[in-house]
């Protein structure tokens, strides 16, 4: 059970069931939910795009997320309201198909982005995402309060020539490649089954910021670890598993 | 010592065009200026433009450099549905909770979404009101406060300036704005000026 077949995998999962609650609590305080599935889809079409054009997957979809997350801020104005995401979700989706559908390649891939299959990462993917999920907690932890002052008091913000752009867009690169490494490793709707559910249940239960980050952590942690071993054990793919024991559990208790 | 913090000689204000009267006006540190007219005069237009978000459209405004604001808008902040609770928003502008009234002080680790509608924007305007400043903006301070409330606003601000720092207010309430201001601005219709 423990050898590395099952180990690598469940380690890569779980330092992203650490940070991607986080990450999920910031983006719905700046109702960017959306942005979750947005990266995710657009991770999974840059990924098959480099597989075809002969490059590393990963390194695909890392670009391709990073490209969105900074170049969205180009047509800000033209894309205000959401829309931004809206149109990266429905573009990264409509690439990840057409590739699937015409190239043998892309079309195995494909299906384990978005099937969910957390069971094929090894030691490359951890080295990764372990450093990532390290920085990614650091930089979110520096960026709290600018990012929570943006909200609540944005004329304050703007009154005190505090630069929100430097904040923005690194919280804009920090979610599109934590999203992008999410969705390599367990799969476009495990990704954002971590990122939406916890923070959904922190925000309606939570008695405080800080208790809400941690409420979201411990629900992502325990929900990733339940359902990565109870997918094992009933030899299921691991994102839906991990979708529908969250549902129910948001269910319950938001 | 007095030190002159903000200058204003002819000042015309507005968005995308001139929206209020000439004003003028000096502000000396330690002081509170109220600003008062009718409704749609640009109170909030000119309170803008001290914050940096309205423009100058001809006069002058001349503020200390390096002079660090804070500014409290009608906007209520957005914390419908968020889990923040009042000590910690007192924490994003580093206000402190001494001198908070007994039935806000006890409150400040419930939710802010919790809170009455005159116990939230009290908070609100605590935060900007005791944030590091030295020229706080505030824009109808009064609005959704109860008796209590505004009496204890107005021993607020009046602690507020002894430290040196000042304070513009607009205000519709004349009988606020005459127990707590130095001095006063009154702003005239546009069209009373042509």
């Amino acid at each position: 059970m423990w050898s590395d077949l099952f180990l690598l995998p469940f380690l890569t999962g779980l330092c992203l069931a650490l940070i991607l609650p986080v990450l999920g609590c910031f983006l719905r305080l700046r109702d960017e939910w959306l942005a979750a599935l947005a990266y995710a889809h657009v991770a999974a079409a840059g990924a098959l795009l480099a597989l075809v054009g002969g490059a590393l997957p990963a390194l695909g979809g890392m670009v391709a997320a990073a490209l969105a997350g900074a170049g969205k801020r180009l047509f800000a104005r033209r894309l205000a309201g959401g829309a931004a995401f809206a149109l990266l979700l429905l573009g990264g989706w409509a690439v990840a198909v057409l590739l699937a559908a015409n190239q043998p390649l892309a079309e195995r891939l494909g299906h384990a982005l978005f099937d969910g299959q957390l069971y094929f990462s090894g030691g490359a993917q951890l080295a990764l995402v372990a450093p990532w999920a390290v920085f990614a907690g650091l930089a979110l932890l520096l960026l709290s309060r600018h990012l929570l002052l943006a909200r609540v008091y944005p004329d304050y913000f703007q009154a005190r020539h505090l630069r929100a752009w430097p904040v923005v867009l690194g919280f804009d690169l920090i979610a599109a490649l934590t999203l992008a490494l999410a969705t390599m490793t367990m799969g476009v709707m495990g990704g954002f089954t971590l990122i939406f559910i916890p923070a959904w249940i922190a925000f309606r239960r939570a008695g405080s910021w800080r208790r809400g980050l941690m409420m979201a952590m411990l629900i992502g942690v325990i929900g990733y670890a339940a359902s990565f071993f109870l997918a094992l054990w009933l030899d299921q793919p691991f994102g839906p598993v991990l979708a529908l024991l969250l549902i129910a559990l948001g269910l319950v208790i938001a | 010592m007095s030190t002159v913090l903000l200058q204003a000689t002819g000042l015309v204000a507005g968005w995308q065009g001139p929206a209020t009267a000439p004003l003028d006006f000096t502000l000396e540190n330690g002081r509170i200026l109220g600003l008062t007219g009718p409704n749609g005069v640009g109170k909030t237009t000119v309170l803008s433009a001290l914050a940096g978000r309205a423009r100058v459209f001809s006069g002058s405004l001349e503020m200390r450099p390096g002079l660090r604001l804070a500014l409290q808008t009608q906007d209520v902040p957005p914390v419908d549905g968020l889990p923040l609770c009042g000590r910690e928003l007192l924490a994003l502008t580093d206000a402190s909770p001494d001198g908070l009234p007994p039935w806000l002080a006890g409150r400040l680790d419930l939710r802010l979404d919790r809170l009455s509608g005159g116990q939230r924007h009290y908070l609100a305007l605590w935060a900007i009101l005791r944030a590091p400043a030295d020229l706080v903006l505030l824009d109808e301070p009064t609005n959704n406060l109860d008796a209590a409330g505004v009496a204890h606003l107005a021993g607020a601000l009046r602690a507020r300036v002894a430290d040196g720092s000042s304070i513009v207010l607009v205000s519709h309430d004349h009988d606020f704005v005459a127990q707590v201001c130095d001095q006063v601005a009154v702003l005239r219709e546009v069209h009373d000026v042509v």
